[in-house]
């Protein structure tokens, strides 16, 4: 297996291109802040001190204090801060937000936005948090059951999709575009079918624009659905991945 | 002084990178393992301490001992004797404890070294860091082994002093497996031995506790396996016919022949000896001595025989002890290395 155009994986170039924070931020709790910083210098080949340093006092992060006794959220920004500090080309994150309250939720996925947006970062994201991934995905793999059930842009998956609402009598009959996901609320059908803002409504029917959380909720809904284009891979996006 | 500069040149990022230097890692070994190193260091220097005192004290009495004259009188026997009676048991029980502290190094500075990166998850930091991480464990269980074992070692080299007295007469032999893997080179192979089972079961089981419970439990079935069924056989032993041998030797096993065929092993029966020896001499204890009936059965045709390993072979033991330890020391980290090279993390 070769990354990040043919460096064979686990290589000290591969190493040396990817940062890696994983599920619960793992840090050595015992060590102060600053000394993380010194262990993951020590350990990589580039790691911008001054930035780690400074972006630490920025968030207010003590640095003598140790890694465990910070909070969930500023531990966190610590792991990304030495995953940052690496000017890596791409950064991969897994759960990163699973254990933090909305507060430090935000404000994590925000300093990652900015990263991505300032050093051009690529990052690959898993979380099952299908709200934050609207905010900062630009390509989604959806994987359920060790599956890949859906790869696209996200704007390219939202305008592909919508939700009729209509009368439930009708929804068997319905099969014009292809129904990802059926539901019935009373005497209403709400159906999610692959379809673009340009193809017709059947009468008696609405069609509405659909969320990535709603889109992403109807495949996993349905096992045997699955919507995978050739995926363009493209330096610079953030992409996104839940796991199921 | 010259020095020795190089041009700067860019630094090209697709054509072989250069590893992360070695000694980087030493800051982060020493790092992450200066509280383990610490108590270690606190619990040999603890061991040090009293054998300095004790050994001070101990070894005052028997010059204090020695210096009777006549040495070969009864009254200096009995100076001797004392002497041992006082300090053989307190000697020998510390001993015995000091036994075990290559178990405790290896399971409490040896098994955390991996279990704890596994079981806290901080080696999917770790590991995917530039550095690598095979190199990492490479990096990081070699200087702790060789620092764990010098500093047994030490504390091995001031047990011998400690102990000396009790061999100055050649009444004892160092190959009482109380003793033997005490001295010379044998205590820092075990150090490093249990160090090395130590690490490796912390990578297998991934957690800290039971990992320090399966060091210490391999540990003393080798220990016990080498001691007892092992170290016999690290070279043929001797034969004599001779019913006086050394004190110092390590006797394998005795058994009596008549006209070249066997005819019992270990004690005379009481039998044969009611037979053969009606009235013996006896000795200061009130019953014949060992020598008197061995030379009334040599009397008779009996012939002793015994297998033993000269005191001689000490030193060649403790090198083969000492090698093969050490050869099994590196193909466990060797292995362990191995195995985290190899891992899907």
């Amino acid at each position: 297996m070769t990354v990040l155009g043919g460096h064979p994986a686990g290589s000290p170039a591969a190493l040396d291109g990817i940062a890696f924070v994983a599920q619960d931020t793992p840090l050595y709790k015992n060590l102060p802040a600053a000394d993380m910083l010194h262990l993951t210098r020590n350990l990589t080949r580039r790691f911008d001190q001054s930035f780690a340093r400074a972006r630490l006092a920025e968030l207010g992060i003590p640095v003598k204090r140790k890694a465990g006794k910070l909070s969930g959220g500023q531990q966190a920004q610590l792991a990304l801060t030495l995953a940052l500090a690496r000017r890596p080309q791409l950064l991969v994150l897994d759960e990163p937000v699973a254990m933090l309250d909305p507060v430090a939720r935000h404000d994590f996925m925000a300093s990652v936005l900015t990263a991505a947006a300032a050093d051009g970062v690529s990052v690959v994201l898993s979380s099952h948090v299908l709200v934050e991934l609207q905010r900062v995905a630009g390509y989604l793999i959806l994987l359920s059951r060790g599956r890949v059930q859906l790869a696209g842009e996200v704007a390219g998956l939202l305008a592909s999709h919508r939700m009729l609402i209509g009368p439930a009598g009708e929804a068997g009959n319905y099969s014009e575009r292809p129904v990802v996901h059926g539901q019935r609320v009373g005497a209403q059908a709400r159906l999610l079918v692959r379809a673009g803002a340009d193809d017709p409504v059947p009468p008696g029917w609405q069609a509405h624009p659909v969320g990535l959380e709603e889109l992403a909720l109807a495949y996993l809904r349905e096992p045997g659905a699955a919507a995978l284009p050739a995926p363009p891979r493209t330096r610079g996006t953030e992409t996104s991945e839940v796991t199921r | 002084m010259t020095a020795l500069t190089k041009p700067a040149r860019p630094e090209q990022e697709d054509v072989r990178l250069r590893p992360v230097p070695w000694r980087r890692m030493a800051w982060v070994t020493w790092r992450q393992h200066r509280a383990a190193l610490a108590g270690v260091a606190a619990f040999l220097g603890a061991w040090a301490v009293y054998l300095w005192l004790a050994g001070l004290q101990m070894h005052h009495a028997y010059a204090a001992a020695t210096t009777c004259r006549p040495a070969s009188s009864i009254a200096c026997g009995e100076i001797i004797a004392e002497f041992n009676v006082t300090y053989g048991d307190p000697a020998l029980t510390a001993a015995v404890l000091l036994q075990t502290a290559p178990a405790l190094i290896g399971a409490f500075a040896g098994a955390p070294v991996l279990a704890r990166e596994l079981e806290t998850g901080t080696f999917r930091f770790a590991w995917t860091l530039g550095f690598g991480r095979w190199r990492w464990t490479l990096a990081k269980l070699v200087p702790l082994a060789i620092m764990l074992a010098a500093g047994a070692g030490a504390l091995s080299v001031l047990f011998s002093w400690y102990y000396r007295p009790f061999f100055a007469d050649g009444n004892q032999t160092p190959f009482t497996p109380e003793l033997f893997d005490l001295r010379g080179v044998a205590f820092a192979a075990w150090t490093l031995a249990a160090f090395a089972i130590g690490a490796l079961a912390g990578l297998l089981i991934r957690r800290v506790v039971p990992a320090i419970a399966a060091t210490l439990a391999a540990y003393t079935g080798l220990a016990l396996a080498a001691g007892l069924y092992l170290r016999q056989h690290y070279a043929a032993p001797l034969l004599t016919s001779k019913p006086n041998v050394p004190g110092s030797a390590w006797i394998m096993s005795q058994w009596w022949t008549k006209g070249g065929t066997f005819a019992f092993a270990g004690r005379p029966p009481e039998g044969l000896l009611e037979q053969l020896c009606p009235n013996p001499p006896l000795g200061p204890g009130g019953k014949p001595s060992h020598v008197t009936l061995a030379h009334c059965l040599a009397q008779h045709g009996y012939a002793q025989w015994t297998s033993y390993q000269p005191v001689s072979r000490f030193w060649p033991f403790q090198w083969i002890e000492g090698g093969w330890l050490l050869a099994l020391s590196v193909l466990l980290i060797a292995a362990t290395i191995w195995l985290v090279r190899r891992r899907a993390a």
